[in-house]
């Protein structure tokens, strides 16, 4: 039974720089990046836990999540190809029509 | 015990419910769109103006040629609407043989249709109950409304909206028989408000007519007063006697009166809110005025509903009520004096009037008045009596005067009618008739009748001189003010316009033989009921108060017959006066009567230049008189404006400042608090991000610390 804190580290530290990648970045592309970071992230925990636990439901949520990873990428950039037509941009930062 | 007819008591009232859904179904399926249709068409604009209605349906002849033909269902309507009043006429009289054949003091079948309210001790079921007082009024409510059917269906026959009328009349017939025929205060109020929706609806039955809905209002409000005095009456009924069935109510009278549950102020507090309801509905002071005014309605509805059925609603209560009111001497004192004083004081409005559907319906009020007067004085028979003899005579009179307006083309002012006598001899010698009916000449229905109230106002132990004189001056008003009427209307010079004259016509058979079998009832309605004094002369028994005697002298007649009952009843009375008096005040009145009709035969036939001269000499007196004592504009002043500045007051400081204020208020908050929060949105993306995340740390936070705090 391996201590699973390690495996947990790694998980939060992938997560908190995907965070990071949220929130700071201009680049729609680093951003959706980052989203993928994060739920990498999680999956790591998944495994992590499941295997500590002995559980498979932990490995049958990381494809899960994969899975879910892949088709929001897949929206995500076809989006941002949508968003480069529209405005010849993919900073976030001028993104901002919809206000008060 | 086997009830054979009695148990269909129930299609009494049905049978018009029965009318009302089926005409109901044609004037909503076929009626209106076809009159929706018509006035989207070409001639829609000329033919659907209220002048074109008029006041008759006679005036809308010229332009009813033009229509298409007369659509299918009219002739539908006019055979259901009066034929289910005839059926409930007819069960209605079985159901009464059949109760007659009872003896006296079994008299009262209730039928309990099913159980209507059942909360806490309140129990008030939908029953019937026919009696002697309720079977009076359902036949005379059932026979005259049928009459009044048949007669609609001529008088209404140009009528566009033919449909509705006879739903609207059915509906009446409907309500009006569960009023007489509830066995309970508040079944019969249910049927209370019935008529006064009706009566509301008739009179603006020409709603494009102004003055014809804003008649119909006056009516439905001054109602409305009364009704809040039934209302209260009714929860004092229930709180005093635990119940609102009469026979309960009824019967607990003595016990609660011996514990002195039922103190005498509790009684007039019940009764006098009762008479307030019944100077509503029947048109007492002081709130008469809206009668006058709805004679905007169709004349077979102001024969109807405001002369013969609906407006004897009061009396029924009053007279119903009879165990409550003789406990109450103050009541019966109030009830007295208003009665008498009304009979008086319209009777001489009546004698001013133009219109000649005012002037009857002054001569209502009056007739009202004398009923109002008997039960006062405690002669509950003799009001009822009178007011049977009154919608014989009455309802003639009425149809008379619509078969007039009819002839005339809907002309109403008597100083442009004249000389018809020999235009349209049915409907003058029936209006003749009931018009010596009415004056109270001696053998017809009236006299009988008027003669009762008038020696009971005399001698009973509640009248006095003063109640007799008022009430046999007034006698004498009235048969000058109806010979006025007649001797203008039919005798004399024409004064019609020369285009009426021109298409001056008897009314169809469906008009005329109403008015002839009315005028026969008119005649002989009075020998059913011929007092004590002239019967025992002739061996004719007072066959209407030996019928009525169960209800209004229950403890004699449980004791013998009916007989013994009026016979105890007229010796008590004879024990102070002996009947040589009664023969005198009696020949006295015809007297008082003969000089009324003297006095018209006078003024309007021999001198007739001599009434306006009076109206000059007197120009104050002719004044106030003609515009009924400005009791309108007084009420307009004292109540109306009032009641509108209050109502003002009460919209713009309450309704406008306090009640619009919280809403608005309330919506403000929320707008102020919605344009801080909307700096929120700001547009940044990466902002929107950073409080994402910041909720998600702050949920995980929580949960945290509730976990560690744990």
């Amino acid at each position: 039974m391996i201590d699973p804190s390690a495996y947990l580290l790694l998980s939060a530290i992938l997560f908190g720089i995907g965070v990071v990648g949220v929130v700071a970045r201009k680049n729609v592309l680093i951003i959706l990046m980052s989203v993928e970071l994060m739920l990498n992230g999680v999956n790591v925990a998944f495994v992590a836990a499941g295997s500590y636990l002995g559980d498979a439901a932990g490995g049958v949520f990381a494809f899960m999540v994969m899975t879910v990873a892949a088709a929001e990428a897949a929206v995500g950039l076809a989006l941002l190809i949508a968003l480069y037509r529209l405005k010849e941009t993919i900073d976030i930062t001028e993104l901002k029509v919809l206000k008060w | 015990m086997v009830n054979g007819i009695l148990d269909y008591l129930w299609l009494v009232p049905a049978l018009p419910l029965l009318g009302v859904v089926l005409n109901g179904a044609i004037a909503l399926f076929a009626e209106r769109p076809f009159l929706l249709a018509d006035s989207h068409g070409g001639h829609g604009a000329s033919s659907h103006g209220p002048s074109a209605h008029g006041t008759s349906p006679s005036s809308s002849v010229a332009h009813s040629g033009s229509h298409h033909e007369a659509p299918a269902y009219r002739k539908l309507v006019a055979f259901i609407a009066p034929a289910v009043v005839g059926a409930a006429f007819v069960v209605a009289l079985l159901c009464v043989l059949s109760l007659a054949s009872r003896p006296a003091d079994g008299r009262t079948f209730v039928q309990i249709l099913f159980p209507w309210i059942q909360a806490g001790s309140l129990l008030v079921p939908a029953a019937l109950q026919l009696d002697p007082l309720s079977s009076v009024m359902a036949l005379v409510v059932t026979g005259v409304g049928f009459l009044i059917h048949v007669y609609s269906v001529g008088y209404m026959s140009h009528e566009r909206a033919f449909a509705r009328y006879f739903v609207c009349l059915n509906l009446f017939m409907f309500a009006m028989l569960t009023l007489v025929l509830a066995n309970n205060y508040l079944l019969m109020f249910v049927g209370w408000e019935g008529v006064g929706l009706c009566s509301y609806l008739l009179i603006g039955f020409w709603y494009e007519k102004q003055s014809a809905s804003d008649a119909g209002k006056k009516a439905f409000v001054a109602n409305r007063i009364g009704d809040f005095g039934v209302l209260l009456a009714m929860f004092l009924v229930f709180w005093t006697f635990g119940s609102l069935t009469y026979t309960e109510v009824f019967a607990r009278v003595p016990l609660l009166r011996e514990s002195g549950v039922l103190t005498t102020g509790l009684a007039t507090a019940i009764t006098l809110l009762l008479f307030l309801g019944a100077t509503g509905k029947s048109a007492q002071i002081p709130l008469y005025v809206w009668l006058p005014d709805a004679m905007e309605g169709p004349t077979p509805v102001s024969a109807l509903i405001h002369a013969a059925t609906m407006v004897t609603a009061g009396i029924y209560m009053v007279a119903r009520s009879s165990a409550l009111f003789l406990l109450a001497p103050d009541t019966m004192m109030v009830v007295a004096v208003i009665g008498a004083v009304t009979a008086i004081f319209s009777a001489t409005i009546g004698i001013c009037q133009t219109d000649i559907k005012r002037v009857l319906a002054y001569s209502t009020v009056s007739q009202l008045g004398y009923m109002f007067l008997a039960c006062g004085v405690g002669a509950f028979t003799a009001a009822i009596f009178h007011l049977m003899t009154h919608a014989f005579f009455k309802a003639l009179l009425f149809l008379g005067s619509g078969s007039v307006i009819h002839a005339l083309s809907g002309e109403q002012d008597m100083r442009k009618m004249g000389g018809l006598r020999k235009y349209i001899p049915i409907t003058y010698w029936t209006m003749f008739i009931a018009t010596f009916a009415i004056s109270g000449f001696p053998l017809l229905s009236g006299f009988f009748s008027k003669d009762e109230i008038l020696w009971q106002a005399f001698s009973s132990s509640h009248g006095s001189p003063v109640l007799w004189a008022v009430a046999a001056l007034a006698a004498g008003i009235t048969a000058f003010y109806m010979f006025r009427l007649v001797f203008l209307t039919f005798y004399g010079e024409s004064r019609m316009e020369p285009e009426v004259e021109k298409h001056v016509h008897e009314s169809p058979w469906t008009m005329t033989l109403p008015l002839s079998i009315l005028a026969v009832l008119s005649v002989i309605g009075g020998w059913v009921g011929i007092p004590a004094v002239v019967g025992d002369f002739f061996g004719i028994p007072n066959y209407f108060e030996h019928w009525l005697a169960p209800v209004f002298h229950p403890v004699a007649a449980a004791g013998a017959h009916g007989a013994a009952a009026a016979g105890a009843h007229g010796a008590s009375a004879a024990v102070h006066h002996p009947a040589a008096l009664e023969m005198g005040l009696m020949a006295l009145s015809v007297a008082i009567a003969l000089c009324g009709i003297g006095l018209a035969y006078f003024l309007y036939r021999v001198r007739t230049g001599k009434p306006a001269e009076i109206a000059k000499r007197w120009p104050t007196l002719y004044d106030i008189v003609y515009h009924k004592y400005y009791i309108d504009e007084f009420y307009e002043w004292a109540v109306i404006r009032r009641v509108v500045n209050v109502s003002t007051g009460l919209w713009q400081m309450f309704d406008a400042l306090f009640i619009d204020g919280i809403v608005n208020g309330a919506a403000g908050l929320v707008r102020a608090a919605g344009d801080r929060v909307r700096r929120l949105q700001g547009g940044v993306v990466g902002g929107y991000a950073f409080s994402l995340l910041a909720g998600a740390v702050l949920l995980v936070g929580y949960i945290l610390y509730r976990s560690v705090v744990q």
